[in-house]
């Protein structure tokens, strides 16, 4: 076989590469390490300190101890698991839309999804708190058109807040989901039609499966991105949604030490990664992220 | 009382300690406050008067809250000598040892409202938590007491409330006097009663605000009917076409101070430059920038605020007839007890 001397050659540069790789992410992984891994460790071991600084799990008692804890963990999910639904349903729409425009009136649709991305999430959030509010944009015209007669509770309590957050988090969907759709090959779902399927059939037997790693890379993302906000329910839940990161806020002023504040982010980080260890199960993480670029 | 909005919180935990203290010349004084309106009207009334009579230089800063002051004081990276603050969270920290006893040899207080100075801590202005309501919806005629507000059949409309821990008018609308209030409040079930109160109020509250901005902006928007909050924040809004009236009957009296930090650089002059400011003249121009009263009655006899001006101010003995004075030995007690149980409350 004339391939094998150059086999081991193509092997030594593949570990040269490799090698060549791993130095270039080293500043990137040392960024990482010193801004995140070392603070969150730090605040995770002062979790299980007391006031005293004495190894204590006091601050996990009181976790278990006090119904409000539970309902902000619960409230939490509830809030991303209900955000990212409505994300995939209307991020897929969006993004199939998208795929089926001719390329130049895509990238200008692109345009309009990217370009609330770009705005400081505080700006986008007030900008609901206009348009939902009590005297606000939507309430005058929905009444002055006569489609409702008394102001509807539109914002301070959860659909506001599920308003404000899909719409922060849509683009985190749309991108990857866009991106898979435009990678499938059109060749696929000709063959499949001139095989005898139904429209609905391409699209659900050929056409779905193909794009739903990137649908579910943007879950995922969306998923955690919810998991730990904190201006949107602050703003638009009114006091009423009290999500993790509030919680933690609010316990940082109210403890007297970082311990008794941490304690709640330990545990919904615990939970986090035991969820996409789970997700990981499921569905194949190479593959979520690995979906091939358009 | 904290007086701190979610998002200063915030900034405030994800700050790191910034480590290195500068070496500055002796005479000049760090002087610490919440930015906005409200330094901006110390500086022009207190902090730059000051320094120009006691010859020094005042450098001026922001800061977010307890926990910035928390995290300098334990890192020992303090560079602060004068700090304006919540009277709660001054108490609170002088608890936790983060603050220099005041020195009273130094500074003033035979005319101040009793209870509006202590150890750690000496009342700059005065405020008052009062309910406050939209003109559109009761004319002239809204809620007169903590009782009013509660009293949805006879008041409909929507509330908002603090987020944080705010008990007193719960008792006094469940018809607690106003001087019994923190005795019920200190002895066992007290908390419990206010809590049961706020439940009762619970479905009429559409929007629990979390900074002093938020409740005149929700005056402003029309987007509730009442609010309990900080009289200076509401007629800031009606001043920018808000329709919002107000009374101080039944009204918590409440103030922030100025603390000096354990540590600080120039100890005995802060003790000096906080005893200028604490003096009459100055906390009567301070009125003059924003509609918070004096602690040191003497302002309103030295002829430097118009009488009919001094009626609208939280401090106007008028007034104070009709207010509660908050408790900070309350606070700094009950504290984390009563804010648990409020969370659990606002959860459920």
């Amino acid at each position: 076989m004339r391939a094998a001397p150059h086999a081991a050659l193509l092997r030594r540069d593949a570990a040269r590469e490799r090698l060549a790789l791993a130095g270039l992410s080293v500043p990137a992984l040392l960024l990482v390490g010193a801004t995140m891994i070392l603070p969150v460790g730090w605040l995770f071991v002062l979790s299980f300190l007391d006031d005293s600084g004495a190894p204590s799990l006091a601050n996990y008692r009181r976790l278990l101890a006090r119904p409000a804890y539970a309902r902000i963990l619960f409230a939490t999910f509830e809030i991303s698991i209900l955000t990212t639904a409505l994300c995939i349903v209307l991020g897929y729409l969006l993004a199939y839309a998208l795929a089926q425009l001719p390329r130049r009136w895509a990238a200008l649709g692109m345009l309009g999804v990217l370009m609330p991305f770009w705005t400081s999430i505080l700006v986008r959030t007030y900008a609901w708190l206009v348009l939902l509010q009590r005297d606000g944009v939507i309430n005058v015209w929905g009444m002055r058109l006569g489609l409702w007669h008394a102001p509807l509770a539109l914002v301070y309590n959860l659909p506001g807040t599920l308003i404000g957050l899909v719409h922060i988090m849509l683009p985190f969907l749309v991108l990857p989901a866009y991106g898979a759709m435009r990678a499938v090959q059109r060749d696929h779902l000709r063959a499949a039609a001139s095989l005898g399927a139904t429209p609905v059939q391409v699209f659900w037997r050929v056409f779905f499966p193909l794009t739903l790693p990137g649908v579910a890379a943007g879950a995922l993302i969306v998923f955690i991105l919810c998991l730990g906000s904190f201006v949107t329910p602050a703003v638009l839940g009114g006091g009423k949604v009290l999500m993790a990161a509030n919680a933690v806020a609010s316990d940082v002023e109210l403890f007297f030490n970082w311990g008794a504040a941490s304690a709640l982010g330990a545990v919904l980080l615990v939970l986090t990664f035991a969820l996409l260890f789970l997700a990981t199960r499921l569905v194949r993480l190479e593959r979520l992220f690995g979906s091939e670029a358009p | 009382m904290q007086r701190r909005s979610l998002l200063g919180t915030a900034i405030a935990a994800a700050a790191l300690p910034l480590g290195a203290r500068r070496a500055r010349a002796a005479e000049e004084l760090t002087v610490v406050s919440w930015g906005g309106a409200f330094q901006d009207a110390q500086s022009k009334a207190l902090f730059q008067p000051a320094a120009k009579a006691l010859g020094i230089t005042v450098k001026e800063e922001t800061y977010s809250g307890l926990a910035e002051l928390r995290l300098r004081a334990k890192s020992g990276a303090v560079t602060w000598d004068v700090v304006s603050s919540g009277s709660g969270t001054s108490a609170r920290a002088g608890v936790e040892g983060l603050l220099e006893k005041l020195d009273y040899h130094v500074i003033d207080v035979k005319d101040f409202i009793p209870g509006t100075y202590a150890d750690y801590y000496i009342g700059g202005d005065a405020f008052a938590t009062v309910a406050a309501w939209n003109t559109k919806t009761y004319g002239q005629a809204g809620p007169q007491s903590w009782a009013d507000f509660w009293d949805a059949k006879k008041f409909p409309g929507t509330r908002a409330y603090r987020n944080t821990v705010t008990l007193e008018p719960a008792l006094m609308a469940d018809g607690v006097p106003p001087d019994q209030v923190y005795a019920v409040l200190s002895a066992p079930g007290g908390i419990d009663r206010a809590i049961r109160k706020m439940q009762e109020l619970k479905p009429h509250v559409a929007v629990w605000w979390s900074s002093g901005a938020q409740s005149a902006q929700l005056m402003k928007d029309g987007a509730v009917d009442m609010v309990a909050g900080w009289n200076g924040r509401f007629d800031d809004a009606r001043k920018s076409g808000a329709q919002v009236a107000y009374t101080f009957n039944q009204a918590l009296l409440d103030y922030d101070c100025f603390v000096v930090p354990k540590g600080a650089p120039h100890r005995d002059l802060a003790m000096r430059f906080v005893a200028e400011i604490s003096k009459p003249e100055y906390q009567a121009a301070l009125t003059r920038y924003i509609t918070y009263g004096p602690t040191n009655r003497r302002a309103y006899d030295i002829g430097a605020i118009p009488a009919d001006y001094a009626a609208t101010l939280p401090s106007a003995p008028a007034n104070t007839a009709k207010e509660l004075l908050i408790d900070d030995g309350w606070y700094m007690k009950y504290t984390q007890q009563a804010a648990q149980a409020y969370q659990d409350m606002m959860t459920q």
